[in-house]
């Protein structure tokens, strides 16, 4: 909402000693932030108001004028000008030498085709203006100022442009704040002022009753509290005076003609919006407020033709909709040069109808924007008189008797009582009844005894902690005192908390850098990762109305925003990236409304050094050191995304966690990387269950730890993991550790065999083991190896 | 005899000064305390001498091995001193060669600020939760006293996935403030960090998707002054003790009274200006907005089944971006979302 200070200084509240920065500053913390402020001549530097003192022709150009302008100086200064239109005696805007124009022109002397010019004559346009604002001008030509003026004045004050305008973000709940009077009124009490009212009278004229001439039928009651209207005969249509014009336009509001600049200046000043109609064109005289029909058309005054449903209020006569109601008016009733009687209509439609409907047509306007905070209903008749009184004070026209006023709300006076006390509590202060009812009566609220009348205004006053804020931003939020309070709380985190932090940890000193991806994703990731038609995961939970397809269904699967960020980073030419995520995932469960959001870890990686075995190790030690139960890696070559020679699913307890492997090539590609990529895709909520119990102290071995390495061959399509498991069972409970130190293939091992080496570790408790003691097993372990896996010792 | 063994001491004495390395200090050893050495030769002729003279004699050969002993002993050590110096000087190296790489990760910055601020508030006795992102519009909206046809609840602001606008992704983490207090009885304070969504398309300052940090406490006898007491508290630590802060009146549903708190801007210092121009990070406002807040409505208390005639709390709702980006001086919202590894590394 913008507001130029010159108009509440001169009808409501004079605040003219006050610095912009001090005002802008004082309301802001009084509730009314200021979004920018900008005095209206800062664009306009060194123009002023020269006279022509003589004009002759250009003598090297058949088009150009060589001026003599009286700047209220001694000497008149040299122009040259272009313009057709400039005289002798004529007062035009002369931009000096060192001026500075709209836009950031800069304007400088200097010699136009050899002849000095110390300056240049401007048009409306130059100077940011339109026929609107001063409509005796012409469009192609020098501006003949016919203000009262002189020589030498500043042209931002024959403007109007002395003057600073205040832009307000206004909160939802203060539509009171969307005027002049609003913000004057908030204006006055932020400085502890009292405010002028002004009650519109109008006088009258003898042109007759407007119940002769006009009906009003509300049928579509629900969605319009009031409707109030009054006529005006003999308009004559034409420019509105200056002071007029100078405040719509400092508001950003175009002048027209006026009776439309009456009706913005109503709607600017009370809030309330306001619509003329042209009476030659409500047929029968008849105003229906009703529902748009199924089908119904209407041609805004934009030119646009708007496809109306039922839902949508129109103001309509008997044959046809004439305006869209609170939005805006119809083309075909709209005021002309030749308009001669007027409805005027201040009426007070449902807000989130209006919103709806603005929304629909995607249309929002000024009206709809203000009408859609659900405005004051009391503020039709006020305003409806104030244009009227206008329409007397420009001697536009004859008001008519009478006054048309539809009333479909019960007015409901509204008390809250005055709880001083637990204002107070509630503030942490100790401020006086006194002064309270002082705050209140500052901002035109007033109070008897302890019952506070809220007025009509005001609809965001119901309890008390509403009246403690008005206390509160009256006394200033920054002055109550700063407090500590003490609670018996204890801080911290949750157990899958911690285990997140450490798992971020230990992810980063395995060298993975954290990534945040969004939450939803396109629906053609479920290709990109060749998952089949069939799979589950393309059950997701989508978005009706979404920002785009790329944005629209929430992920199954973390794994896609992985590869779209390696991605990026391939394209980055970014080098041997390895990268993390904690990413929730969003899995729709049957006969609930709510979904699942468990967290995957994703771990994925390219470049030197990147392997199958690199990332298993890697994965493996998190798992260690999150104190995860033991895991077992099974192959798996039916995971469309993986390769299926080089994927394992890693299993715990039984539970499938998750799988690590080399990203499908076809995949890789699909995310255009052509090198090899590895990812994890590990179910932390699930590990948050199999952590082990936390450890106690198994004491020191006693006795020595004997050590044999074995080495046999067996058929290659024996994995480690088999053979691993029957040199376990076989060796018994002497076996401490084992691990494999060596895979041989070539001379020595006969095609399709390989040798595999172990070392073991064998300790007892109780005693030092004697050779016999592991030589018993070592010969137990071939034995066994031989029986189940047909190996023989190498 | 007596000459013969002070003439051994003699070459003996010389000798070992003479001798260079481990090696010659052995072969000197052997040749005059060996078995078959000189002085072993001079004592085998011990048996010719008188039992008067023998043990004389026995003394002085004592002494002389002795001090031959002794010498050995003391060049022992000083050439061996000798060759480890020599040694150590030729494994010098060049200790300004970098080290062997070591890769470690970075966490993403923006957690990083926000591991910061969970810390601080774990100090002043909050409770971390979490909750869900996809919400039911009652947590969203009703019981926070969003009405229904509230504009923030339009579609083309809110993301839904039914017909009915009964399920959303949550356009702020206030709903934990509801789920909250469905759970636990006063006096509480929690902080709900999280990803929240709204209809915006990315740009420089907006995303669809970002991250709110709220803030709740729940207890008898709360004022506005402890809100007060709390924020700054919170704001010093987090930019600084000498972080000007203000606080003004603001309207959410779900707080009354509301407010904001701005900072001083720390470039302009609360001027609006530098150089003669408008301040690019305040705007020319002088202040930069950190956060919403407010004291809970009586009626959101209420829809928790928590007196309000009892209890009274406050809450706060901090954008995570917008401080992670202050603190660091991102400039551009993208970069947090695009996760370029030259970006993270940096932090």
């Amino acid at each position: 909402m913008k507001l130029n200070r010159k108009w509440i200084n001169e009808e409501f509240v004079d605040l003219s000693g006050v610095s912009d920065k001090e005002y802008v500053d004082k309301l802001t913390v009084f509730g009314q932030k200021v979004e920018t402020y900008e005095r209206l001549d800062a664009q306009i530097k060194n123009v002023v108001v020269g006279k022509v003192v003589s004009i002759v022709r250009h003598e090297n150009s058949d088009h150009m004028w060589v001026c003599q302008i009286d700047i209220g100086q001694e000497e008149p200064v040299q122009i040259v000008t272009g313009a057709q239109n400039v005289k002798e005696g004529d007062l035009v805007p002369a931009a000096l030498h060192n001026s500075w124009l709209p836009g950031g022109i800069h304007i400088t002397k200097g010699k136009l085709r050899g002849v000095a010019s110390n300056g240049m004559l401007c048009s409306l346009k130059e100077l940011d203006l339109t026929l609107g604002d001063f409509p005796y001008a012409i469009e192609d030509g020098i501006w003949i100022i016919e203000e009262d003026c002189k020589p030498g004045d500043d042209i931002n004050a024959v403007i109007g442009n002395d003057d600073t305008v205040v832009d307000f973000e206004i909160t939802n709940n203060r539509p009171d704040c969307y005027s002049i009077i609003g913000l004057a009124r908030e204006s006055a009490a932020a400085f502890g002022l009292p405010m002028k009212h002004h009650e519109p009278v109008v006088q009258g004229s003898d042109a007759g009753s407007m119940y002769e001439k006009l009906d009003v039928e509300v049928p579509a009651e629900k969605l319009c509290n009031r409707y109030t209207a009054r006529m005006v005969a003999n308009v004559k249509i034409g420019p509105s005076p200056k002071w007029l014009r100078q405040r719509l336009r400092a508001n950003g509001v175009r002048p027209i003609n006026n009776i439309v600049d009456i009706t913005n200046y109503v709607m600017l000043e009370y809030g309330q919006p306001m619509h003329a109609f042209d009476y030659r064109y409500v047929s029968s005289g008849k105003i229906i407020v009703r529902e748009a029909e199924d089908g119904e058309t209407l041609t805004t005054l934009d030119g646009n033709v708007r496809n109306l449903k039922p839902g949508m209020l129109v103001i309509a006569d008997e044959d046809r909709a004439i305006g869209l109601a609170g939005i805006m008016g119809g083309e075909n009733s709209e005021i002309m040069e030749d308009t001669t009687t007027v409805v005027f209509e201040s009426a007070n439609f449902d807000g989130t109808s209006i919103r709806q409907t603005a929304l629909a047509l995607g249309m929002r306007t000024d009206a709809s924007g203000k009408f859609e905070k659900h405005l004051d209903p009391t503020m039709t008749v006020p305003a409806v008189n104030r244009a009227c009184e206008l329409v007397e004070l420009l001697q536009c026209g004859d008001v008519m008797d009478g006054m048309i006023d539809v009333i479909n709300f019960v007015p409901q006076p509204k008390t809250v009582t005055l709880e001083v006390d637990k204002i107070n509590a509630l503030l942490g202060t100790s401020i006086p009844e006194a002064a309270m009812v002082k705050y209140l009566n500052l901002l035109e609220i007033p109070v008897e005894g302890d019952q506070i009348l809220v007025p009509s205004w005001r609809p965001d006053l119901n309890l008390m902690a509403d009246i403690a804020e008005e206390v509160g931003r009256s006394y200033g939020y920054n002055e109550i005192p700063t407090t500590d309070f003490k609670t018996s709380t204890q801080g911290g985190y949750s157990p899958i908390m911690k285990l997140e932090a450490k798992t971020g940890a230990v992810c980063r000193a395995l060298g993975y850098s954290e990534i945040i991806t969004y939450s939803f994703v396109s629906p053609a990731i479920f290709d990109q990762i060749r998952l089949p038609a069939d799979s589950a995961l393309r059950s997701t939970l989508k978005i009706k109305n979404p920002l785009g397809e790329d944005t629209s269904v929430m992920r199954t699967t973390a794994l896609p925003s992985m590869l779209d960020i390696l991605s990026r980073n391939n394209k980055y030419h970014n080098k041997n990236v390895k990268l993390y995520e904690l990413a929730k995932i969003y899995l729709p469960v049957a006969e609930k409304v709510l979904p699942e959001e468990p967290k995957i870890l994703v771990l994925g990686s390219y470049g030197d050094g990147v392997n199958f075995f690199t990332l298993k190790g890697q994965v493996e030690a998190l798992l260690n050191n999150l104190r995860i139960k033991k895991a077992s890696y099974t192959a798996v070559k039916d995971n469309p995304s993986y390769h299926p020679g080089r994927c394992a699913k890693v299993t715990i307890d039984g539970v499938d966690v998750g799988f690590i492997g080399q990203i499908h090539p076809l995949v890789a590609k699909n995310y255009d990387i052509e090198c090899e990529v590895y990812c994890a895709e590990i179910n932390f909520t699930k590990l948050f269950d199999l952590q082990l119990p936390e450890p106690t102290y198994v004491p020191l071995p006693k006795y020595p730890t004997v050590s044999r390495d074995l080495s046999f061959v067996c058929d290659e399509e024996i994995t480690v993991a088999q053979a691993e498991a029957v040199i376990s069972e076989a060796a018994g409970k002497l076996l401490r550790n084992i691990r494999l130190f060596d895979i041989y293939r070539g001379v020595g091992v006969a095609e399709g065999k390989k040798s595999l080496a172990f070392s073991l570790e064998l300790r007892a408790d109780d005693r030092t083991l004697t050779d016999a003691d592991s030589e018993k097993v070592t010969a137990n372990v071939l034995a066994a190896l031989g029986e189940k896996l047909g190996a023989v010792l190498r | 005899m007596k000459e013969q063994l002070e003439q051994i001491k003699q070459q003996a004495l010389c000798a070992l000064d003479a001798a260079a390395t481990p090696a010659d200090l052995e072969e000197l050893r052997v040749r005059y305390l060996g078995k078959k050495g000189e002085l072993t030769a001079v004592l085998k002729q011990m048996g010719s001498l008188s039992a008067e003279e023998r043990p004389v004699m026995g003394q002085v050969a004592n002494s002389v091995r002795a001090v031959i002993e002794e010498k050995l002993e003391s060049r022992k050590s000083e050439i061996g001193a000798a060759v480890l110096e020599a040694k150590l000087a030729s494994e010098a190296i060049d200790v300004t060669i970098p080290g062997e790489p070591v890769t470690m990760g970075h966490e993403h910055p923006m957690n990083q600020v926000l591991q910061q601020i969970k810390d601080i508030f774990v100090g002043m006795g909050y409770q971390i939760v979490d909750g869900p992102e996809i919400e039911l519009a009652d947590y969203n909206f009703t019981r926070l006293n969003i009405e229904e046809g509230h504009p923030s609840r339009d579609r083309s602001d809110t993301f839904y996935f039914d017909d009915e606008d009964k399920v959303l992704l949550r356009t702020q983490t206030s709903p934990m403030q509801i789920r909250y207090m469905e759970n636990h009885k006063p006096p509480l304070c929690m902080l709900a960090p999280g990803r929240v969504f709204r209809k915006d398309e990315a740009d420089a300052t907006h995303s669809p998707m970002f991250h709110q940090i709220e803030g709740l406490v729940v207890a008898e006898n709360i004022t506005m002054g402890d809100l007060k007491g709390a924020l700054i508290t919170i704001m010093h630590k987090i930019y600084g003790h000498d972080a000007n802060v203000r606080f003004r009146p603001h309207h959410f549903p779900f707080t009354e009274p509301s407010c904001e708190m701005d900072m001083q801007c720390h470039k302009c210092h609360g001027t609006g200006e530098v150089n003669g121009g408008v301040c690019s990070t305040c705007h020319g406002e002088g202040w930069i907005e950190l956060l919403g807040a407010g004291m809970v409505h009586p009626e959101v208390l209420r829809n928790c089944g928590i007196d309000p005639d009892k209890y009274s709390g406050f809450a706060f709702g901090i954008g995570l971006e917008r401080t992670a980006m202050g603190r660091l001086k991102i400039n551009d919202l993208r970069l947090i979302f695009d996760n370029d590894a030259r970006f993270l590394n940096q932090f």
